[in-house]
C-alpha cells in the first residue's frame, strides 16, 4: 500500500510518500503565500521523487498548523501525535519527542508502546522557535545556517535577560556594543532558546531516549545548549529531522487513520 | 565613510525634547528637586522648584546608563543656568535608577508614576496605565497618588512602545504619524491575531501581500495592542478616572481604541506623557526634602 504525509508547517510544507512503511520519496517547499498552491506543489514534487501517480496512494494524512488547508486529504492528525508517530518509527524505545519548528516548539512524553502520555506546546510567543534564532542571526548580522557551528567555538556562559525575541534582540545589539564576541553571543542565544524548550519538557516530565526533530534540531548550537540543558548524555536526531512529522503522518495513513475532516 | 552610503530611514525614531519655563527664577526657589527616569528606551530629566514644573527633557537612553542619566540632566538644564549640584535633592528611577550617579535615591518607577500622574492629571485620577518602551504596567492609586495595586508585563513586548517601533520600521511610516494614520480607515479591520510582535510582524507582512492598505494594517495592530493591554488593566480593575503615560499615551490609535474597548475616556494633560516617572521622582525629592528639613528643626 502506497500512502502519504503532508506536514503543513508554518514556514515550510514537507511531503512524504510511503511503500509498506517505506519512504518512497519526498520534497519540502517554502509555505509562500498560497499555502494551498504549495501543499499541491509539494505532494506532486514527493510523487514524482517517489516515482508513483496520484491514483497510486491509498491515502493521504495531513498534519502541521496548516492541516486545515491541505488539498486532497483523507484524514487529519495533530502535530503531536505525528511528530510521535515518526520519532518512534526511527527510535524505537523514545520516551521524549521534542519538535522544535519555525514558529513553535513542543516537548511531548511517552509510554513504552510510544502513545502519548502528555506534552506542553508553545505556538504564542517566538521565544522557544525557530523565529527567535532567525532574529538572532539577523541581529548578529550572521547567516542562520553558521550560527551553530559559530556557537560551538565559544565555551562561555554568558546569561541572557530577555526571554521576548523583539528585547533580545536589544540585548544582542547592545552585547556587541560591548564587544562581546560573536560565538559567545550565539551561544549565549541559544541557551536561551533551549532554556524555554527545556522548562516545556521539565513540565511533562521528560526521560531518556530523548529524540529531537523538527527544522531546528539541524542547529548544531542548539542541539548543544538544549543537550546541556536537559543534562542527558545525548539526544537521538534523524537524519533528516523536519520530516519526522511528514513521516508519521504517512504512517498514520498507512494505519487507516480517519480523524479530521475531509 | 565614503560618499554614497545609503542611510537607512529610522522610522521608528521619536522626537527627543526639552523644556524650561520662561517665568521661573529658581534662584529664589526654597527646595530645588529633580527626577532621573532611566528606561530601557527613553531617559527623562524633571527639576522643580518648590513643587512646580521647572524644566524638562525626554531622550533616548544610550548604552550606558550613567551616561543617559547625565545627558538628560544637562538637556533639562541647558541655558537654565542650574548646575546639578544646585538641586537639593535628586531622586533616580526606572530601569536604570541604581545608576543614577548623582542620585540620592532611588524609588521604583511604579510609586513614581502614581505620583507624577497625581500631579499632571490632578487627583481624581485613580488607574494609571504606564505604557513604556520595554514594560507596560497598570497602577491604582488614591487621591494623592500612592499606589493601591498594580500589574506589570515586562517579558513580552507585546503591549510595549519597542513593538510599536517594529511596527512603524516594518510599514516604513514614521511613529508619531501611525496612530492618525491608523484612525483614517473608514471600517476598522479585525484585530491582528498573534500577540507575539515577532509572529504579529509576519502576519501583517501576509496582509500587506495580500493587498490591504498599510492604515488598515496599522488600525489591526493597534486594536490588537489596545487589547492585550486591556486584559492587563482587568486584571488590576479599572477605576476612574483613567489616564495614560509612557511614549504610547502619545498615539491616539491606540488610546481611543482602548478607550473604545473600555467604555472609558482617558483624561489629558497639558504635559508630556513620557515624564510622568522623573516627574514623580522629582516630587518624591522635594517631600524628602522637607522631611529632612522638619527633623532638623524638631
Amino acid at each position: 500500500m502506497i500512502t502519504a504525509g503532508i506536514d503543513m508547517g508554518a514556514r515550510t510544507i514537507k511531503a512524504l510518500v510511503l511503500r509498506d512503511g517505506e519512504p518512497l520519496g519526498k520534497s519540502l517547499v517554502l509555505a509562500g503565500f498560497d499555502t494551498e498552491a504549495s501543499a499541491k506543489e509539494a505532494l506532486q514534487a514527493a510523487l514524482a521523487d517517489a516515482c508513483v501517480e496520484r491514483s497510486d496512494v491509498s491515502r493521504i494524512v495531513a498534519t502541521g498548523a496548516g492541516r486545515d488547508d491541505a488539498p486532497d486529504k483523507d484524514a487529519t492528525l495533530t502535530d503531536v501525535g505525528c511528530a510521535v508517530r515518526g520519532a518512534a518509527r526511527l527510535f524505537p524505545g523514545v520516551r521524549t519527542v521534542i519538535d522544535v519548528g519555525a514558529e513553535e516548539g513542543r516537548a511531548i512524553r511517552c509510554d513504552e508502546a510510544g502513545k502519548v502520555v502528555d506534552f506542553a506546546i508553545n505556538e504564542k510567543c517566538a521565544a522557544g522557535s525557530g523565529a527567535f534564532t532567525e532574529a538572532m542571526a539577523r541581529a548578529l548580522e550572521v547567516p542562520i545556517e553558521d550560527l551553530g557551528a559559530l556557537s560551538l567555538q565559544s565555551t562561555k556562559t554568558i546569561p541572557m535577560n530577555a526571554q521576548c525575541a523583539v528585547f533580545a534582540e536589544s540585548e544582542v545589539v547592545s552585547m556587541i556594543h560591548g564587544n562581546v564576541a560573536k560565538p559567545d553571543m550565539a551561544r549565549a542565544v541559544h541557551d536561551a532558546i533551549a532554556s524555554r524548550i527545556v522548562s516545556m519538557a521539565r513540565k511533562v516530565g521528560y526521560s531518556a531516549p530523548v529524540v529531537l526533530v523538527g527544522g531546528v534540531a539541524r542547529n548544531v548550537g542548539f542541539v548543544d545548549s538544549l543537550r546541556r540543558g536537559l543534562e542527558v548524555e545525548a539526544l537521538s536526531i534523524p537524519e533528516e529531522p523536519e520530516f519526522c512529522s511528514a513521516l508519521g503522518a504517512a504512517l498514520a495513513a498507512a494505519e487507516g487513520a480517519t480523524g479530521g475532516a475531509r | 565613510m565614503s560618499a554614497g552610503v545609503a542611510v537607512k530611514k529610522e522610522y521608528w525614531r521619536w522626537q527627543e525634547s526639552n523644556w524650561r519655563s520662561a517665568d521661573i527664577d529658581w534662584r529664589e526657589a526654597d527646595i530645588v528637586s529633580a527626577g532621573v527616569d532611566v528606561g530601557s528606551v527613553s531617559s527623562q530629566a524633571v527639576v522643580m522648584t518648590d513643587g512646580e514644573l521647572f524644566a524638562w527633557s525626554n531622550m533616548r537612553t544610550g548604552s550606558n546608563s550613567p551616561d543617559s542619566a547625565r545627558n538628560a540632566m544637562a538637556w533639562a538644564l541647558e541655558h537654565t543656568g542650574m548646575k546639578v549640584e544646585d538641586v537639593h535633592f535628586v531622586v533616580g528611577t526606572g530601569y536604570g535608577r541604581v545608576n543614577v550617579p548623582f542620585a540620592h535615591k532611588a524609588i521604583t518607577e511604579i510609586h513614581c508614576h502614581g505620583r507624577g500622574a497625581n500631579f499632571m492629571y490632578g487627583d481624581r485620577v485613580r488607574t494609571v496605565l504606564d505604557m513604556g518602551g520595554q514594560d507596560c504596567k497598570a497602577i491604582r492609586c488614591d487621591a494623592r497618588g500612592k499606589v493601591e495595586a498594580f500589574q506589570m508585563n515586562d517579558k513580552c513586548a507585546a503591549g510595549t512602545g519597542r513593538g510599536m517601533e517594529v511596527f512603524a520600521d516594518l510599514l516604513q511610516i514614521p511613529i508619531h504619524e501611525v496612530g492618525p494614520l491608523s484612525l483614517s480607515v473608514v471600517e476598522e479591520p479585525p484585530p491582528v491575531s498573534s500577540t507575539c510582535v515577532v509572529f504579529a510582524k509576519s502576519e501583517a507582512s501576509a496582509l500587506l501581500r495580500k493587498g490591504w492598505p498599510k492604515e488598515r494594517v496599522l488600525a489591526a495592530y493597534c486594536s490588537a495592542m489596545a487589547h492585550r493591554v486591556a486584559t492587563l488593566l482587568e486584571r488590576v480593575g479599572v477605576e476612574p478616572e483613567f489616564a495614560i503615560t509612557g511614549g504610547i499615551g502619545k498615539n491616539p490609535g491606540v488610546v481611543r481604541r482602548l478607550e473604545k474597548e473600555l467604555g472609558l475616556s482617558t483624561l489629558k494633560s497639558e504635559f508630556d506623557t513620557q515624564i510622568a516617572g522623573a516627574l514623580g521622582a522629582a516630587l518624591f525629592g522635594r517631600s524628602l526634602v522637607q522631611k529632612q528639613r522638619a527633623k532638623a528643626e524638631a
